[in-house]
C-alpha cells in the first residue's frame, strides 16, 4: 500500500471535512484522524500509529497510552476477565490542597471512565494464563493509593491461586499524596505480595514504562524477576528537579531514562513495545518450564 | 545541656531565662520568686504541647537534641557491636546496625543517624542513605534470619538521598528489595519511628510485626515542604500540608498504622531523655516478649495479613 492510498481513506473522500474556522490556523485536520510524532515531528496518520501500538513508525517514540490499551495490546483477544474492579477510592484523610481529593478523583473518574490508576485482568498470552495488571497513568499521573494497591495485592494473589505468572506494566509518579502515609504502605504491601509470588515460585515480570518513579519504581516495579523497560522511559526514585535542586548541578544527559539504567546494571533489556508480547511470551514460558510452542 | 528553644516555645524559653538569671543572683529571698517562674513555665509549655500542630510536631521531631538512633542503642542496649558496610560499594553511615543485647538477648538492631555537629551531619549525610546504606541494612536482616535474633529498627531520616550516584546504584531497587524481604523474614522485627519518618527512606527500614512512634515523631509520605510545593505550587504552605497529610503519631495510630504511641516528656523527648529510654525499654521488653511466644509461621502470617490490611478503600 502506498503512502497516499494510506492518508486518503475511503471516509474522506466521501464525506468531506465540515469548512474550517479561519481563526484555527493550521489545527483544520479533523481531531483524531492526525496526529504530529512529539520527538520527529513526522504527522502520522492515526490507524498507523494503532497498528504500531502508538510508537511512532519513523523515529520509534513511544507515546504514552492508556491501562486498557496496555492490556489489551498484550493479551490474547479472548478470553479476558478484569478482576478487583470493586475497589473503587475513598478520602480517608478528608485531604484538601487547592482543591479537595474527591473532587480530583471525581475529574480524573470522569475524564478517563476508570475508578483509579489501576487495572488487572486475567487472560491467556500466547495461550497461556497468565494475569496482567497495568498502571494508568492518565489517571491522577497513575499514583499509587489504597486501591491501587489492592489491585495490585489481588491481582498476585491470583495469580497464586491459578498458578500463573504475573506481568506488570507501570506508569507512574509516584505514591498518592492525598491519601498521606496509607499511600507510603502500599509500598510494603504491593512488595509483601510479589514476595509470596516469588517463594510460590512463579514468575512477575516488571514492565517499567514511561515515567515509573517514586514510591512505584521503589517497591513492586524494581521487584520483578525479569525488568524489562520501553525505551527512552523515565525511571527513577527522585524526581530530576529534586536531584537538580539538592546537589544543584545539571544532571548527565539521558539520566534516569531505560539507556542510561540498562548501562548501569539496573534493567535486564530494552524492548520495543512491538516486542513486548514475543519477548515476555519466550521468557515466561522458559521461567515456567513450558515447551516452546503453546 | 542547654535546651534549644523553638519558636513557639519562645514564652517558656523568657521564663526559663529569667529563671535562670535569678539563680546566678543567689540572693536570699527569691527562692519563692523562682518556683512561681518554674511554675509558670510548666504551665506554659504544657499549653503549648496539650494543643500542638502538626507542623509545630514536625519541628520537635527535627529538634537538634532529639535523642539519635545511637543515643537509644547506648541506653537500651549492652555488648554493642557495629556491623559495617555493604560487601559490595561503601560503608553508608546514615544507616548504622549491628549486633547487641537487650537485657541478655542477642538482637540485631538498625537505625537511621543524624548528626550533631556540622562534620558529623555532613559524614551521615544528615540521614539519608544510599543505596549501599539499605543494602547494609539487607545484609543485617539475612544475619539476623539466619540466626534467628530478633531485628530492632529505629526510624529517623528526611528520606533516602536523592543524587546522582544513589540513582544509578539503584536507589529504588535498594529500597524495594528491603520491603520485599522484611516482609518475609522469619524472625520478629520491631520498627520504631523516633523522629523524621521521611517517606521510602523510612520505610526501606520499617516493615515488621510492630510500629511504635514516639509521640513527637512524625511519618510522611512526602515532607510538608515538598507536599506544600507540589499541590500548592508554594513551599510555604508546609503547616498546611502537614496539618492535612496527617503525619502525627495519634493520627496514624486512628488510622491503624501505628500499633503504639510512645508518650514523651512534656517538651519533647530532648527533655528528658532518660525518661523516655526507661519507657522504650519497657514497652521493647513486652512487644519482644509477645512476639517471641508466637511461632514463626504465625508470626509471618500474622504480619502478611497486617500488610494486607494497610490501606482504604470502598467497594463498587
Amino acid at each position: 500500500m502506498s503512502w497516499f492510498d494510506r492518508v486518503l481513506p475511503p471516509k474522506i473522500k466521501k464525506k468531506p471535512d465540515p469548512q474550517p474556522q479561519a481563526t484555527e490556523n493550521k489545527r483544520t485536520v479533523p481531531e483524531g484522524l492526525w496526529s504530529k510524532c512529539p520527538t520527529c515531528q513526522t504527522v502520522l496518520y492515526r490507524t498507523e500509529l494503532e497498528e504500531n501500538l502508538f510508537v511512532c513508525p519513523n523515529c520509534g517514540h513511544h507515546q504514552r497510552i492508556t491501562a486498557r490499551q496496555r492490556l489489551d495490546f498484550f493479551l490474547d483477544a479472548e478470553p479476558r476477565l478484569e478482576i478487583a474492579k470493586e475497589y473503587v477510592p475513598v478520602d480517608p484523610l478528608r485531604f484538601k490542597d487547592q482543591k479537595r481529593y474527591k473532587e480530583r478523583l471525581q475529574e480524573a473518574q470522569t475524564k478517563t471512565g476508570e475508578k483509579d490508576a489501576m487495572v488487572v485482568m486475567r487472560g491467556l498470552l500466547h495461550g497461556r494464563p497468565v494475569v496482567a495488571a497495568a498502571f494508568a497513568f492518565e489517571f491522577m499521573g497513575g499514583s499509587m493509593g489504597s486501591v491501587v494497591g489492592a489491585r495490585f495485592a489481588r491481582a498476585a494473589e491470583t495469580a497464586l491461586v491459578d498458578r500463573c505468572p504475573l506481568v506488570c506494566f507501570s506508569a507512574s509518579g509516584g505514591a498518592r499524596m492525598q491519601e498521606g502515609l496509607l499511600s507510603l504502605m502500599q509500598m510494603a504491601k504491593t512488595s509483601a505480595a510479589v514476595e509470596r509470588l516469588a517463594k510460590a515460585g512463579l514468575p512477575f515480570v516488571s514492565v517499567l514504562t514511561d515515567p515509573t518513579m517514586g514510591g512505584v519504581s521503589a517497591s513492586l516495579a524494581t521487584l520483578g524477576d525479569v525488568l524489562i523497560a520501553e525505551p527512552k522511559a523515565l525511571i527513577g526514585f527522585a524526581g530530576p528537579r529534586v536531584i537538580e535542586q539538592t546537589i544543584r548541578e545539571k544532571l548527565p544527559v539521558g539520566f534516569q531514562r531505560s539507556e542510561y539504567l540498562l548501562e548501569h546494571g539496573a534493567i535486564d533489556q530494552i524492548v520495543d513495545r512491538r516486542q513486548l508480547r514475543t519477548v515476555i511470551g519466550e521468557i515466561l514460558g522458559m521461567l515456567t518450564q513450558s515447551s516452546s510452542k503453546p | 545541656m542547654k535546651i534549644s528553644y523553638l519558636d513557639f516555645e519562645q514564652g517558656v524559653a523568657e521564663l526559663e531565662a529569667k529563671v535562670e538569671e535569678l539563680r546566678a543572683l543567689d540572693q536570699p529571698g527569691i527562692a519563692d520568686e523562682i518556683k512561681r517562674l518554674e511554675v509558670k513555665a510548666r504551665k506554659e509549655l504544657q499549653r503549648i504541647y496539650s494543643k500542638l500542630g502538626a507542623w509545630q510536631t514536625v519541628q520537635v521531631a527535627r529538634h537538634p537534641q532529639r535523642p539519635y538512633t545511637l543515643d537509644y542503642v547506648q541506653a537500651l542496649f549492652s555488648e554493642v557491636q557495629i556491623l559495617a558496610g555493604d560487601r559490595a560499594f561503601a560503608d553508608d553511615q546514615a544507616i548504622i546496625g549491628g549486633l547487641a543485647r537487650f537485657n541478655d538477648q542477642p538482637i540485631v538492631w538498625m537505625g537511621h543517624q543524624k548528626g550533631r555537629d556540622t562534620k558529623e551531619k555532613i559524614q551521615r549525610n544528615f540521614g539519608m542513605p544510599r543505596p549501599e546504606g539499605y543494602r547494609k541494612a539487607l545484609r543485617l536482616l539475612r544475619l539476623a534470619e539466619r540466626f534467628q535474633l530478633p531485628v530492632f529498627t529505629f526510624i529517623d531520616t528526611p528520606g533516602a538521598y536523592p543524587g546522582i550516584g544513589a540513582e544509578e546504584r539503584g536507589q529504588s531497587e535498594a529500597i524495594a528489595r528491603n520491603l520485599a524481604v522484611m516482609s518475609d523474614l522469619a524472625v520478629p522485627i520491631i520498627c520504631t519511628v523516633i523522629g523524621e519518618g521521611g517517606s521510602g527512606g523510612a520505610l526501606a527500614i520499617g516493615v515488621g510485626d510492630r510500629m511504635l512512634m514516639l509521640e513527637y515523631s512524625v511519618y510522611s509520605v512526602i515532607s510538608p515542604e515538598g507536599c506544600a510545593s507540589i499541590l500548592w505550587k508554594d513551599a510555604g504552605m508546609a503547616a498546611e500540608a502537614a496539618e492535612t497529610l496527617g503525619i502525627t503519631a495519634r493520627r496514624l495510630q486512628s488510622l491503624g498504622l501505628v500499633d503504639e504511641v510512645l508518650v514523651e516528656p512534656m517538651g519533647g523527648a530532648h527533655r528528658d531523655p532518660e525518661a523516655v529510654f526507661t519507657l522504650v525499654r519497657e514497652r521493647f521488653a513486652q512487644h519482644l516478649d509477645e512476639l517471641k511466644a508466637m511461632d514463626t509461621s504465625k508470626l509471618l502470617t500474622t504480619r502478611y495479613e497486617r500488610l494486607m490490611h494497610y490501606g482504604v478503600v470502598g467497594a463498587a
